[in-house]
């Protein structure tokens, strides 16, 4: 075969030359720009909210300091702002919220993933996620008229009637309060703990459930034994992404928990969190200190959210690795 | 010579196709392709070495070799698909016709030279859309139906399809479907066509009728196609190109290496004992 | 012996028992749920209600046609917003993306995605309201898009990719340049999905109140152009049902029963939408 001498470096030159100049000319650098700068909007709406909510809280940052976060008095007349009560609030809901959904969720989600078929577990799955769609006002609308009614005049009587004997049950029932905020809490984030936990425990290779099975167990031995401390990060990584849920809901909780800045014992009493007062007092927040005391809450809700989203999603990240790497 | 009428085209033909011999004939006019010190790295790893090899007009090449020798990887650099992936560097020249590759424009490169794919890949659009899609994205707008109609009867396919050129290309069988991805890539009436194992996702009934096919178009075409299947490479082409390793180990007529390989490695590689 | 294997099997069943009627419970919430807004909603639920402006306190009566005109302002503004961010920042991560700008943009979506949408308002609130000096469709809008981006720009990406590379190869070796291959093979193929994603982000948003409160705030009357406060239906929901009356409470229910019935509409409908399966799945 004649083998051709006359190669030269002239190929790589001139596809140099011509790379920028062709993109250019087909519209590929053109629509590589476009999407780029529409792209980059995100990043400046979060640049935007991180400086807005920095900026905008200054006045109160500066005027109480790290005070803010453990006093209690909320005065705008006097413009004395201390947040303990908000965040008293949004982390007992929050708890209790959790402390119901867990168990409800974790349950739904190995019901799901260990023993309904495919089928009807994706279907279950699907009706399950549309509780998630559901707004919050909704579920604020049924917490005033269905929810609270029923504590009142139920629940509350018959907690206090026979757990009476710790605070948390004591004091008069109004129906309105932590109790109310928890119990709408743990109905909303119920949806997102057993979508994410149905996820991570699906991604549990086979082999680990059948090894269990293989030496005896029963079925629930190996899910409860196995499965589970397989999963186990994950499903943290679930309850963390649900809290960030439970922390930032708004509308619900506004409705059901009595909008009193207070701190108390029973889990009956009326109490407020911070998206609620932020809720409420925006529009009628008239001096300057008022309104950045309002926006340093929303800078606080902003950086927890932030910080347990981030660490929820490490979590099922990890959980998601270790699946493949033992495979 | 022709089988086919040669209707009025829109399209431009910019440089005269050489003469129609199914000959192979290498040296006679100048190869249509002549690659020249090809070295190809994926990020540090080299996949091609030093090839060279010329290509004859309007013959079938085939390039053969054990996976992974970096045979598709050679044909993708005879339009330049492989710039699509990332890291990938490029040393020596390919000349089409005596032009270098690298200077032309991508596109018209591409639309010169064809390409079929190793699963057919027709686009989620009806039979007609997929064959008029290289000419609508070329700018042609006049006579497409026409152009259409003479693609899908030189890929053998017009008289299965013709009722329902509106449908979904996804109702084809496989086989048809690759049919259709090569009246695709005929639509451009390019120069030369790349097939990278275009029958290996397909029954053998439909390789027998991709085989007729391909020996119908080396007529007004130069074909260059990749196969790990000796039999096929025996078959349809004139030259044969042997790689392993990512170097060009031999190259002949096809006769010569599959009955009087001059190195050890393609002999033991045709008579099967390679691997 | 026998004893232990029994035990265990009696665990084994109250267990798996017990998890089944979490999932019984979970669903039937939202059948309860359901179940209630249709008949509390169903009654009260008349022509009224899509025609007519809210009534003075006192007077039974009236309906919230300017909260649904209101609601699809916003909507409107928020798509506005929402699908060409969504779209070309998902052609962006799926076509283009470096990979600093990538992993930037996708830490930025999670973190937009993370974030309470109250916190959203303030945002919306801070860069529109205040220095307009007026509550506005406009500063409703913007809150809603901004919380609509991350959905929308996460599915159209994942629609992207999951186009197979033998399409795009096939177009580009026709002589397709890159965005030409994006236009008229890559997206066309993700169109269902994408359309899917903006639609459940919109649907998302459609419910969402909180941000609302101190941006778009209300309105009792017609709002007209984007600059005035509008009223929308979840705002109207929530003032009716913390106020006193009967009759407002009766028209919260049916604005609920609207509200959730056009989102679980688009929920359900795309999820049927989908299911279908995609032609090039086998490639």
């Amino acid at each position: 075969m004649a083998m051709s001498n006359k190669a030269s470096e002239r190929g790589i030159i001139s596809q140099r030359a011509h790379f920028w100049f062709q993109r250019l000319h087909e519209g590929d650098a053109v629509a590589h720009l476009v999407t780029l700068i529409v792209a980059s909007t995100v990043l400046v709406v979060t640049g935007l909210l991180v400086y807005e909510l920095w900026i905008d809280s200054a006045l109160s940052r500066q005027k109480f300091g790290w005070k803010f976060f453990f006093t209690s008095t909320w005065d705008p007349v006097f413009e004395s702002f201390g947040a303990w009560p908000f965040i008293f609030g949004t982390l007992v809901t929050s708890a209790l919220g959790l402390l119901l959904a867990v168990p409800v969720g974790l349950g739904a989600a190995i019901f799901l993933a260990e023993m309904a078929p495919p089928k009807v577990s994706s279907a279950l799955a699907f009706v399950i996620d549309l509780l998630a769609a559901v707004p919050s006002v909704i579920y604020g609308l049924l917490g005033i008229f269905i929810l609270v009614p029923w504590l009142r005049t139920s629940a509350e009587p018959f907690l206090n009637t026979h757990f009476g004997f710790l605070p948390l049950f004591q004091g008069p029932a109004y129906g309105v309060g932590f109790l109310a905020g928890g119990v709408i809490l743990a109905i909303m984030i119920l949806p997102y703990i057993i979508s994410v936990s149905r996820e991570v425990l699906l991604a549990v290779p086979p082999e680990q459930r059948e090894a269990a099975l293989a030496v005896g167990s029963t079925h629930w031995e190996a899910t409860w034994e196995v499965v589970l401390p397989y999963a186990r990060t994950g499903i943290f990584g679930s309850i963390f992404l649900a809290l960030a849920r439970a922390l930032g809901e708004t509308m619900a909780v506004t409705m059901v928990i009595g909008n009193t800045p207070q701190v108390s014992s029973s889990l009956f009493a009326p109490g407020y969190t911070i998206a609620a007062a932020i809720a409420n007092e925006f529009t009628e927040a008239t001096g300057n200190v008022h309104l950045a005391a309002l926006m340093e809450l929303g800078l606080v809700l902003f950086v927890v959210t932030f910080i347990l989203n981030g660490l929820g999603r490490l979590l099922i990240l990890a959980t998601a690795q270790q699946g493949t790497a033992r495979e | 010579m022709n089988q086919f009428p040669n209707p009025a085209t829109a399209l431009p033909k910019p440089i005269p196709r050489e003469g129609n011999s199914a000959q192979a004939s290498a040296g006679k006019t100048g190869p249509k392709i002549q690659v020249s010190r090809l070295n190809l790295f994926y990020g540090e790893k080299q996949a091609l070495h030093d090839v060279h090899l010329e290509i004859a007009a309007n013959c079938i090449t085939a390039v053969i070799g054990p996976s992974g020798c970096g045979k598709s990887t050679l044909l993708r650099t005879l339009n330049r698909m492989y710039e699509t992936i990332r890291s990938v560097r490029l040393e020596g020249e390919i000349l089409l016709d005596g032009e270098n590759i690298f200077g032309l424009d991508v596109t018209s490169l591409r639309r010169r030279v064809g390409m079929v794919f190793q699963k057919p890949n027709p686009f989620p659009k009806s039979i007609f859309e997929n064959v008029a899609y290289g000419l609508r994205i070329n700018g042609y707008k006049n006579s497409l139906a026409e152009s259409v109609e003479k693609s899908l009867r030189r890929a053998a396919l017009w008289e299965e399809v013709k009722d329902q050129l509106r449908k979904s290309a996804y109702i084809l069988s496989g086989g048809q479907q690759q049919r259709l991805c090569i009246a695709r890539a005929i639509a451009l009436e390019p120069e030369v066509i790349l097939m990278d194992e275009p029958c290996s996702a397909l029954d053998p009934a439909s390789t027998g009728r991709i085989e007729d096919l391909m020996l119908e178009l080396k007529e007004r075409y130069t074909i260059v196609i990749v196969t790990h299947n000796m039999q096929q490479a025996a078959r349809v082409s004139d030259w044969t190109a042997f790689l392993s390793q990512g170097r060009l180990i031999e190259f002949g007529a096809t006769p010569d290496i599959f009955t009087r390989p001059k190195k050890r490695e393609t002999e033991d590689y045709v008579t099967g004992k390679f691997g | 012996m026998n004893l232990r294997a029994n035990w265990r099997k009696l665990i084994n069943v109250v267990m798996l028992g017990l998890s089944g009627m979490c999932t019984l419970l979970a669903v039937s919430l939202l059948l309860f749920i359901l179940g209630y807004l249709v008949w509390q909603g169903g009654t009260a639920i008349n022509w009224a209600f899509f025609t007519e402006l809210p009534k003075p306190v006192g007077e039974p009566g009236g309906g919230m046609a300017n909260a649904i005109v209101g609601s699809a302002k916003l909507l409107l503004l928020a798509a506005l917003i929402g699908i060409p961010v969504g779209l070309l920042g998902g052609i962006y991560l799926a076509e283009f993306g470096g990979r600093t700008w990538s992993f930037l943009l996708r830490y930025a979506t999670d973190l937009l995605n993370g974030t309470p949408s109250i916190v959203i308002g303030l945002l919306a609130y801070g860069i529109l309201v205040m220095p307009m000096r007026q509550f506005s469709t406009l500063a409703g809008g913007f809150a809603l898009g901004v919380i609509m981006i991350p959905t929308a720009l996460r599915t159209a990406e994942e629609f992207l990719q999951s186009v197979p590379r033998p399409l795009r190869e096939a177009a580009m070796a026709l002589g397709a340049s890159r965005w030409k291959t994006i236009a008229t093979v890559v997206v066309p193929a993700a169109l269902p999905g994408i359309v899917t994603g903006m639609l459940l982000g919109l649907a998302r948003i459609a419910g969402e109140t909180a941000p609302l409160l101190f941006t778009a705030f209300s309105n009792r009357f017609w709002s007209p152009g984007w600059i005035q406060p509008t009223a929308s239906l979840p705002v109207m929901i929530y003032t009716y049902a913390i106020a006193p009356y009967e009759d407002w409470h009766r028209q919260a229910w049916a604005a609920g029963l609207v509200l959730l019935a056009l989102i679980l509409i688009v929920n359900v409908g795309t999820r049927i939408l989908l299911s279908r399966r995609t032609p090039w799945e086998r490639l």
